[in-house]
């Protein structure tokens, strides 16, 4: 049965929160530099993730002309070829993917989207950014010292992430790295704090829990992963640093290296791979739950549908998040950590399949009997849900702990998680700034331009990471600078890895007409008015666009959840969720 | 529409890929082919579901696109839908899980006849040591590794001292006899990778572990380090050999003791202190 729930989403419960404007800065500097409005936080945020992460791009093509056409590249050494291999994967799981959507999309979103004029805390929100501009700055450094920047792989294992058979290992390269990791920990820590305690405190008056949209419930979720995931990874970049400067040995035991005896003892390499992958694992679902709750709502306004089973949606956010610390160790199948660890962790790992099944079916189930409009961030949406469907289903092989072993430590684990964790994502990403551009700016960005964007990204990146599975289900591992053609392969590689790379140059420049379009459009971009996509969410219904400083005149009173699309008997195919509108014959009960 | 196409045809192309790729696992040689299956049952299992998913999607994208006057239902729970799709994925993830689970067992528990060979990796290369006369392998550890003991054998331990070193990259197995990898390195980790054997474990500096598995054909296998150990990563190359069981012993015979490695390494070393 159709359970509407209609008692519910017309009570308006009493004011909770007093209302308090934020403080208002006087000097240009105090506005666009150290700016305390989260609006602003936001976009410096976004716009320094996005500057790193082009960096990421272009090391992910030098990867890509050194394993589609080896040897044709001299400057491209194995040293460099791990350099590019680690600083890609690092930038954009962490200083790019975590920082867009928590200190982007959350800055910008939260606030706006629950009703309050700022984040509680703006003084410690700006300090956020400029502590992350700080640890992106370090990063930036560590490729102009001596040896260059770290080349241990993104994972960082120790004991090779600090002997000199690694690149940066015995040089300064290693200590940047985690010296700007530990920086971006106590930088997202201030904002982290922030956005959860906005999300409980600063809910104006009737936005409940259960009338959040699904963007906030996945952007708090992912916060308070963060901030239990990360102290994980802090401490292991503290002890890995104390082993390599002050010579303790948390990770390290008796070794020799190339020969040599070194003065190290006692310690654990394993050690660090269970606090790498306690937060590496959460942050996986840090990255994944923003873009669940985003892609809900883009479906939502896009198909002018409620989100199915919106209730089963939030309690699935909650569920993979709780789950995801209890599966950290399907990363370490073949570490060598007790075997029988396999059982327990292959277990969890599967059952997490289960919660995160509900929220595809609900998906596309709300895309059942919807009035779907394919405007770009639709088609986004839908980009989404094939490329996460995919990433999401190879998961369940090497998440079947028998099943890794032989794919373990190949492409094809490099096909998984970039299809689940990156092509996935960042096409909510791309979604989420053409649906809210408007919002920010007060103009569309341009739909023919997007329309490339979206065509060559998503079908570019299908063909780069679908083939790629292949060649590890060949048996090529990852990190190979190069494989050679040793006889286990049934077909040589060349060819299959050649056309990956010319996919993926293809998928990487299409990202500047992306660009382009962002500095384009703001000017020439068509008059967007506060509400283009006829959306039911609040910051669409803030008295300017773009939202001014404080938000709202007064703040809103909400009356329902942010899924009133074709009600019955309404007089538009949406309610905003400020809007008191009651069916006829109905009264409203305060 | 061309999105409806396109899913249709990624879906399609997806099949078509997969079904005539070249690309496929390298024959097995290894008793390891109920982790085979378990893949193959995988691979149905979720292409099945990509295939749906991916196919009802385009459905509904073409019967429910936006036309003028074309409305949307209102209808936000569905609690039996709901329950069933839950049931059937619960289901769907068990038929993967136990079969997967069932093996694991099988893959952590070493038979009792297997023999044991120790895979040594250091930068950038594989050695190997067998027990010897006595058929116990002796003790070691990176801190008795020197250069007349490059594989750190614990010359104090009596058990050691007919263990078999082999360097070279290059070690034999008797064909059909269950054998137990003790996995070591002396620096950072590795992983002994054999394709054809599907079996594959790190190995971790100050601890031993390893893998079981009965080779099942003859023939040489390449081994690859499948953890990344530094610049010369792809370049930790070595061979296995598999061989009928009186070949095997042919080569065992060829091979040194510890006690004759080292002291043929005092000797080399003196002979090279006098030349100096």
């Amino acid at each position: 049965m159709v359970d509407r729930g209609s008692d519910d989403r017309m009570q308006l419960p009493p004011r909770e929160v007093e209302d308090v404007m934020p403080p208002h800065a006087h000097s240009w500097i105090g506005k666009y530099v150290f700016s305390q409005d989260a609006k602003y936080i936001a976009i410096q945020y976004s716009g320094t993730a996005v500057a790193i992460g082009l960096v990421a791009l272009v090391l992910s093509w030098l990867m890509r002309l050194q394993l589609g056409f080896p040897g044709t590249f001299d400057f491209i050494t194995a040293e460099a070829y791990y350099q590019f291999v680690t600083m890609h994967g690092m930038i954009m799981v962490i200083y790019l993917l975590t920082a867009i959507f928590l200190g982007g999309f959350g800055n910008y979103l939260i606030p706006l989207m629950v009703g309050a004029r700022d984040m509680v805390f703006p003084f410690v929100n700006m300090l956020s950014y400029w502590v992350y501009l700080l640890a992106v700055l370090v990063l930036v450094a560590s490729f102009f010292v001596p040896g260059g920047p770290t080349g241990a792989g993104w994972t960082l294992y120790p004991p090779q992430a600090v002997l000199s058979g690694t690149p940066g290992g015995a040089q300064s390269g290693i200590i940047l790295m985690l010296v700007s990791l530990i920086l971006f920990i106590i930088g997202f820590t201030m904002g982290g704090l922030n956005y959860a305690v906005t999300v409980l405190q600063a809910r104006t008056r009737g936005m409940t829990m259960m009338r959040l949209p699904l963007t906030i419930w996945g952007i708090f979720t992912a916060t308070v992963m963060a901030l239990l995931a990360f102290p994980a990874l802090f401490v292991a970049c503290v002890m890995m640093l104390f082993d390599r400067l002050l010579g303790t040995s948390f990770f390290m035991p008796t070794l020799v290296e190339l020969g040599e005896k070194l003065s190290y003892g006692g310690g654990s390499p394993i050690a660090f791979q269970h606090l790498f992958w306690f937060f590496g694992h959460p942050e996986v679902y840090i990255v994944a739950l923003p873009a669940f709750g985003i892609v809900s709502d883009l479906i939502a306004v896009h198909a002018r549908k409620n989100v199915f089973g919106y209730r089963m949606m939030v309690w699935a956010i909650v569920i993979i998040g709780a789950l995801s610390f209890i599966v950290w160790a399907h990363h370490m199948y073949v570490s060598g950590m007790h075997p029988w660890f396999g059982f327990f962790f292959a277990t969890t790992t599967l059952i997490i399949a289960i919660p995160t099944a509900i929220k595809v079916y609900n998906w596309v189930l709300t895309l059942w009997k919807g009035d779907i409009h394919l405007t770009i961030p639709m088609l986004f949406a839908l980009g989404f849900i094939v490329t996460f469907v995919n990433g999401g289903l190879t998961g369940l092989f090497l998440g079947n702990v028998v099943v890794d072993v032989p794919l373990s430590d190949t492409m094809f684990v490099v096909a998984h998680f970039h299809m689940v964790m990156g092509v996935a994502p960042i096409m909510v990403i791309f979604g989420a700034i053409y649906h809210w551009y408007p919002k920010m700016t007060g103009r569309m960005l341009n739909e023919a331009m997007g329309q490339i964007h979206f065509w060559v990204t998503f079908i570019g990146a299908y063909a780069v990471f679908f083939p790629m599975h292949y060649v590890g289900l060949v048996g090529v591992p990852r990190r190979y600078f190069e494989i050679g053609e040793p006889e286990f392969l049934t077909a040589p590689v060349d060819g299959l890895n050649a056309f990956i790379s010319a996919a993926a140059l293809i998928v990487g420049a299409v990202q500047v007409l992306f660009l382009f379009n962002i500095f384009w459009s703001l000017r020439h971009g068509r008059k967007a008015g506060g509400n283009p996509w006829r959306a039911a969410s609040l910051e669409w219904h803030t008295p300017d666009t773009p939202p001014k400083h404080g938000n709202w005149d007064e703040l809103p009173n909400v009356y329902r959840w942010a899924y009133d699309y074709s009600v019955p008997g309404a007089p538009e195919d949406y309610l905003a969720q400020n809007d008191s509108w009651v069916p006829d014959g109905e009264e409203r009960r305060l | 529409m061309l999105i409806v196409a396109a899913l249709v045809l990624i879906v399609l192309g997806s099949i078509a890929f997969h079904l005539s790729s070249p690309w496929w696992w390298t024959p097995i040689a290894s008793n390891w082919d109920y982790i085979d299956n378990t893949l193959v049952i995988t691979f149905w299992i979720t292409g099945a579901v990509f295939a749906a998913v991916v196919l009802f999607m385009a459905y509904c994208v073409l019967k429910f696109r936006h036309r003028p006057g074309h409305k949307a239902e209102f209808d936000p729970e569905n609690k039996r839908l709901e329950l069933w799709l839950t049931g059937v994925t619960t289901i769907g993830v068990a038929a993967m899980l136990v079969p997967g689970l069932f093996v694991w067992k099988q893959f952590v528990t070493v038979p009792d006849e297997a023999t044991e060979l120790e895979v040594f990796g250091h930068q950038w290369s594989w050695a190997y040591r067998l027990p010897g006369a006595d058929g116990v392998l002796g003790t070691a550890d990176a801190e008795w590794v020197s250069a007349e003991n490059p594989l750190g054998v614990n010359p104090h331990d009596r058990f050691g001292k007919d263990d078999l070193i082999v360097e070279g990259g290059e070690v034999y197995l008797p064909v059909d006899q269950p054998v137990k990898l003790l996995l070591r390195s002396i620096d950072v980790l590795h992983n002994f990778y054999v394709p054809e054997f599907r079996a594959k474990m790190d190995m971790v500096p100050g601890m031993v572990t390893y893998i079981w598995f009965t080779p099942t054909r003859t023939g040489t296998f390449e081994a690859l380090c499948a953890e990344y150990c530094g610049t010369a990563h792809p370049y930790m190359r070595g061979f296995v050999t598999v061989v009928e069981a009186e070949e095997y012993q042919e080569w065992l015979q060829k091979q040194l003791t510890f006690e004759e490695y080292a002291s043929n390494a005092r000797a080399g070393q003196s002979v090279q202190l006098a030349g100096n």
